[in-house]
């Protein structure tokens, strides 16, 4: 009788030494790595005043909090709220329009099928990711202090910020343009702007339509909070009814919020897919 | 020189010009319709928003002279003539960095250990019951479209001030999110290991660990680290409502008009976040090959 227990071991062994002792180092890495990852992730509780006492005394007032806002309730501020919320999306449809209108002259100069010369290309993607590596709110905190409190700083915010993760994604989808139909209009004599406008413009727009549309989307997040530093919209609303502890108007506005986006989503899910058909988009 | 294209009859051909004519006609017409109403919609947005060009032209001075305040010192130089002053405080917001990268740092943590635990009742083909992964994919949803920082305020009053909050809202956000990616994982992950491990008589828990997570280890590694890059820029803001790290500093500085520490504080952020991305980028290359790079 020959079951599945009577394989040869020893000789299956000589044959693959790899599979069955593995190197030390080998077997030691990944248990090195959890312990390390643990090691620093108890420093970290420790470091950052992690006392289980302070962590259940939450929870409890957290449990408060949740049964305080049952049922969600707008009082009789449901005009205002509705206003934020308009404000809000006004904030993400205006903000991201605009980034992209300056984004798309800006990230033709970071494409290295457009501008060869590394010298010219280098400062233009350390500009565009400095830019990036602001967040929206600080951005925003820099635009109250020019254009004063409200919504307009909002948009603002919002377009400097996805600025420069427009530049970035629009010059690598000029670079992952065909490069053939760029060749044709030069070997026709075509400028240099006519390699561009008839050559790559065709080809990189409905990608750059559709990763506008998903930002829209996305910005509508990040709309609804930027107003928590002052800069309009929802947020605003929020975070006043937050520090006067009003939980019911609270609830309301997270529930406000949530079905904003979904609506966005589905919305603009439709029109991506409408104007690019069913592809994936970064 | 003779005519190589064949030229179709006239009758024909009048037709099927008219036939083009109107396809193309009927697509600049859609397209105008499309222009036309995103214009009315910018309107309607500039309306909403408040949107003053006057208020930007004559005020866009102060968004320039902002930056030259802001690189200015107290003294009246520019800030790189002397970096010793411009610095003067970076020892503590070194710490306050290492608070921020910590904070993200384990609520990345705590987030991916949560998200491991509920993947695997989202996923359509690991699911064990279909109500239970409905319940699991609203929970994800809510927790991944609010946003981290409104957690963080409602925590903040909750927890008391500090960077408790900060590390709680950023675990549920990236509970969230991670949840949602890791799930598409499985959803990708070849189901024949798990019929097989089945087939033996193991039960739900002995196919997940067995068949499907040495499937999907490396994905899942590879997102978190992308979470942790994009945490680190979320912690950075957590301090503006009091949960913790440099956004404290950074929002007392420009509400107090410290303009150098403004650029300092900026800058210092700026490079951590360079220096975080490039790493995490290097390591994801690294442990996953170079398709990982996303």
């Amino acid at each position: 009788m020959t079951g599945p227990q009577e394989v040869d071991t020893a000789a299956l062994r000589a044959r693959y030494p790899d599979v069955f002792d593995r190197p030390a180092s080998a077997r030691l890495a990944m248990p090195a790595m959890i312990v390390a990852a643990f090691a620093i992730l108890v420093y970290g509780l420790v470091d950052l005043d992690f006392s289980p006492s302070r962590f259940f005394n939450g929870l409890s007032q957290l449990g408060w909090i949740s049964l305080m806002m049952i049922p969600p309730d707008p009082g009789s501020s449901l005009p205002i709220y509705l206003k934020a919320l308009g404000e809000t999306l006004s904030i993400a449809l205006l903000g991201t329009t605009l980034a992209a209108v300056f984004a798309l002259p800006v990230s033709l100069l970071a494409a290295r099928n457009v501008i060869p010369s590394q010298i010219l290309r280098f400062p233009v993607r350390r500009f565009l990711d400095s830019i990036r590596g602001v967040d929206t709110l600080i951005w925003a905190l820099v635009w109250i202090n020019v254009v004063g409190l409200g919504p307009f700083a909002g948009v603002l915010a919002i377009a400097v910020s996805d600025f420069g993760a427009f530049g970035k994604l629009f010059s690598e989808a000029i670079e992952g343009a065909d490069q053939k139909q760029v060749e044709g209009i030069r070997a026709s004599g075509g400028s240099p702007l006519h390699e561009i406008r008839f050559g790559l413009l065709p080809q990189v727009l409905p990608v750059i339509a559709g990763q506008v549309l998903y930002f829209i989307e996305s910005n509508t997040r990040s709309a609804t909070i930027i107003g928590i530093v002052g800069a309009g919209g929802i947020g605003l609303q929020l975070a006043e009814q937050i520090r006067v502890l009003e939980w019911q108007k609270v609830s309301f506005l997270i529930l406000m919020i949530l079905v904003a986006v979904a609506a966005i989503d589905f919305i603009s899910g439709k029109l991506r897919f409408a104007i690019i058909g069913r592809r994936a988009v970064a | 020189m003779t005519v190589a294209v064949s030229i179709l009859p006239e009758q024909q051909l009048a037709v099927l010009n008219a036939a083009y004519r109107q396809a193309v006609a009927r697509r600049r017409w859609r397209l105008l319709l499309g222009i036309v109403v995103f214009a009315a919609a910018l309107v309607l947005a500039a309306v909403g928003a408040e949107v003053n060009l006057r208020t930007l032209f004559t005020y866009f001075g102060n968004f320039l002279s902002y930056f030259d305040r802001i690189f200015t010192l107290d003294s009246g130089q520019r800030v790189w003539t002397d970096v010793g002053e411009w610095l003067w405080g970076w020892r503590k917001w070194l710490r306050m960095l290492g608070e921020t990268l910590l904070i993200s740092y384990v609520g990345t943590l705590i987030g991916a250990t949560f998200a491991f635990c509920l993947n695997f009742f989202a996923a359509e083909n690991t699911s064990p019951a279909p109500w239970l992964r409905f319940v699991v994919r609203r929970l994800l949803e809510f927790a991944r479209t609010v946003p981290g920082i409104v957690f963080a305020l409602i925590f903040v009053i909750a927890f008391g001030l500090g960077p408790m909050a900060g590390v709680l809202a950023i675990a549920i956000h990236s509970t969230g999110a991670l949840g949602k990616l890791f799930s598409e994982i499985v959803e990708n992950a070849d189901m024949k290991p798990v019929e097989g491990i089945r087939s033996t008589g193991a039960s739900w828990l002995s196919c997940m660990r067995f068949a499907v997570v040495p499937q999907v280890t490396a994905g899942y590694a590879s997102y978190a680290l992308l979470r942790f890059e994009i945490n680190v820029r979320e912690a950075s803001v957590m301090g503006f409502v009091g949960a913790g790290g440099i956004g404290q500093e950074l929002v007392v500085a420009i509400r107090k008009f410290y303009y150098s520490d403004v650029s300092a504080i900026l800058l210092t952020i700026i490079v951590t976040v360079f220096i975080i991305d490039i790493t995490t980028g290097w390591l994801r290359g690294r442990l996953f090959g170079k398709e990982a790079r996303t």
